[in-house]
């Protein structure tokens, strides 16, 4: 936390990024009915649970790393190689 | 498609904050030592009334997208080898398909008791003696004091690296060796074999990447990410096309599961390559514990012996479920004690370190 403190966090990234998800996920829960009944048809079908994961990881996974990052949660700067 | 429909459970938000819950902990020591959580999520989720299908199926739409994070935000410390982890992935594919008609076989042959049988015998004689051997090789490193110092490559791995056979050698980065693919097919095959029977390929691939090939711990729990999005990604979209996937139920946990994933990978970049063995070899052999108390249970259906009362049946459920929380609980226990530990002796390091130059 020490070290970060100099260097800009990204809140603004990380609130953008949050109301997406949160928006992505709320559409999820909302619409469970319609997506269940598409999503499991199969077939072709199969790629919309695929496209929807890739999405979702995509937004998420973005802003989660955020999340830690403007919590001062960050790596090591001492071992950023392994080898 | 009523038949798929009913497939799928009602969502309260209870269930919601539970599979959250249990995917950041399987996410956090995924993120860690490559895999986990999977052998908590399943079972989990058919406590909850979800058929054993879905169940795997929507653990494995989770898994693919999980991984991916976890493999980018490790690839950024320099610890993804991702042609050992995509030449591993697909004969690890090629295992899953080998490994779910074998399950299917001893489910048409044996039921679902000879089924769950073969599934915990494979559990408890893979994790004793690879997680006993795992743990025994962490233990034996601190022990030693050279907790401190580089992994060195063991003597299977040197003999493996120095067989030539023309036209089969690739180069790896993590070994910084060229090993033949005639030596990583078996290893990828047999890490997907394991995923399609007890869900945590990992289990094999990890350390057969350290012991075997001779990577080192960090790069081949980063790699088994490549491996588990590979696997993840074919084995999602076979379940999907028979309508199996409840992506509610993948999704929910992949919020969860994505903080803890972030955080396990930064855990990484703090502790000793050795505590990657530790948790991995301690996960392992818990989950033996809990997993080979439930084989009595089946050997009861099969009338191999004596019926068990129902009481016993049902404390022996119980109990096994809980060590395997306990397993994943301890885990992420570790995971984060070492991470804050690491984060403790950094800042110490750098005021000190300020100290010393009269900054302060």
């Amino acid at each position: 936390m020490a070290h970060s403190s100099t260097k800009k966090k990204p809140v603004g990234a990380m609130i953008v990024m949050g109301i997406i998800s949160a928006a992505l996920y709320a559409t999820l829960l909302v619409k469970q009915d319609v997506v269940n009944s598409t999503f499991a048809q199969g077939g072709l079908y199969a790629l919309l649970p695929i496209i929807t994961a890739f999405v979702f990881s995509y937004f998420h996974g973005t802003f989660t790393g955020h999340f830690w990052t403007v919590l001062g949660v960050e790596a090591s700067k001492k071992k950023m190689e392994v080898k | 498609m009523h038949d798929i429909l009913s497939n799928f459970i009602n969502l309260d938000a209870i269930t919601i904050l539970y599979l959250f819950g249990v995917g950041f902990v399987g996410g956090l020591v995924s993120g860690f030592i490559g895999s986990g959580g999977a052998f908590v999520l399943t079972p989990g989720m058919m406590s909850l009334g979800v058929p054993g299908l879905v169940a795997v199926a929507s653990n494995m739409c989770h898994k693919f997208p999980k991984a991916l994070v976890g493999a980018l935000k490790r690839a950024k410390y320099g610890q993804v080898d991702v042609k050992l982890g995509i030449v591993l992935g697909i004969s690890a594919e090629a295992g899953v398909l080998y490994g779910a008609q074998i399950q299917e076989n001893i489910k048409k042959t044996f039921g679902d008791a000879g089924s769950n049988l073969y599934v915990s015998v494979a559990f408890v004689v893979i994790l004793a003696t690879v997680g006993g051997f795992v743990l025994y090789d962490a233990w034996r490193t601190y022990k030693s004091g050279n907790s401190q110092t580089a992994e060195t490559t063991g003597k299977l791995a040197k003999w493996v690296q120095s067989i030539n056979i023309p036209g089969t050698m690739v180069y790896f980065k993590s070994i910084d060796a060229r090993v033949s693919i005639l030596f990583t097919i078996p290893l990828g095959f047999s890490t997907g074999m394991l995923a399609a029977t007890i869900a945590v390929g990992g289990f094999i691939g990890v350390p057969a990447m350290i012991y075997v090939l001779g990577a080192p711990s960090l790069m081949a729990s980063a790699t088994e990410l490549v491996i588990a999005f590979v696997m993840g990604l074919g084995g999602s979209l076979k379940y999907a096309m028979h309508g199996l996937v409840d992506i509610r139920l993948a999704m929910i946990i992949l919020a969860g599961s994505l903080f803890g994933i972030q955080l396990g990978a930064i855990g990484t970049t703090y502790v000793k390559p050795f505590m990657i063995k530790v948790v991995m070899g301690l996960i392992m052999v818990i989950v033996l514990f809990s997993r080979g108390l439930m084989v009595p249970v089946y050997l009861a259906q099969l009338g191999l012996i004596e019926k068990l009362s129902e009481g016993t049946v049902s404390l022996l459920k119980t109990t096994s479920f809980a060590i395997m929380i306990f397993a994943l609980m301890l885990g992420a226990f570790i995971v984060l004690r070492a991470m804050w530990q690491g984060r403790q002796a950094e800042r110490l390091q750098h005021a000190t370190g300020a100290l010393e130059h009269g900054k302060v």
